[in-house]
């Protein structure tokens, strides 16, 4: 268990947060103009760095805001 | 005939449990407050909540806030109706922090967590808003629904405080 730091309530226990996958990719600017395939690349293709990894992080039981968090994946450390 | 329709609340029948405690974990299930949602920017700080003009004015995040009242109706208040979402209950006693704190993460030593602050988080597995009033003296807001899980888990918690 960690504390993970929300940006507007502070340091925060773990369980209180819901994790949102990567973050920063961009929503098409034109859907209808996709393929099958560039639209399944959107929806479920993700980076799967081992490192440092840009995540949308969720505080769910706090006070509901989304933000973006950047955590390593091989040691589980939040950096901001 | 005519109906007669009568408020509840969540922890109506819960007051003969509560009694059975030492003062110094008393829990009571506080009369209706009315709730409001208002939305927008706000001057409040983060984690607390103040005494305004008839209401109290809880943070819940960066453009959220909670009025409540136990005397003014929603539309005094203004922001939209919340009330029928939480119920309340307050904790106090020479024991009252000691209980919460085997339940929730926060930490609630009055230096950090003192009369005047408020936070959104987990006290058992129920999520609530905390209210500290003053020292050894809280109010938490928790889901209706909730409620009696929290009031079971308040008492299973003030087991060792018993007489
Ligand atoms: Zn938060």
């Amino acid at each position: 268990m960690q504390l993970i730091e929300c940006p507007y309530c502070g340091p925060r226990e773990e369980v209180e947060f819901h994790y949102g996958g990567q973050a920063g990719v961009a929503y098409p600017a034109d859907p209808a103009a996709l393929t099958d395939e560039e639209w399944g690349r959107f929806v479920f293709v993700r980076a799967n760095p081992k490192g440092r990894f840009e995540e949308r992080w969720s505080h769910a039981a706090g006070c509901r805001r989304w933000f973006t968090a950047v955590r390593d994946t091989a040691t589980y450390r939040f950096s901001r | 005939m005519a109906e007669t329709l009568t408020r509840t609340g969540a922890l109506d029948g819960w007051a003969a449990r509560f009694a059975e405690l030492p003062d110094s974990v008393a829990l009571l299930a506080e009369p209706f407050h009315t709730m409001t949602s208002v939305r927008g920017e706000t001057t409040l700080r983060p984690n607390t909540w103040v005494e305004e003009d008839g209401f109290d004015a809880v943070w819940l995040g960066p453009d959220e806030v909670l009025r409540t009242s136990p005397f003014r109706s929603a539309a005094e208040l203004g922001g939209t109706d919340v009330s029928a979402q939480r119920t309340t209950i307050r904790l106090r006693g020479a024991h009252a922090r000691d209980l919460l704190e085997t339940g929730c993460a926060i930490d609630l030593h009055p230096r950090v967590f003192g009369a005047g602050s408020a936070a959104v988080t987990l006290l058992g597995q129920a999520n609530v808003i905390l209210l500290c009033l003053g020292e050894n003296d809280y109010r938490i807001l928790v889901r209706s629904s909730f409620a009696a899980y929290l009031a079971e888990w308040l008492l299973d918690a003030a087991t060792e405080y018993r007489g």
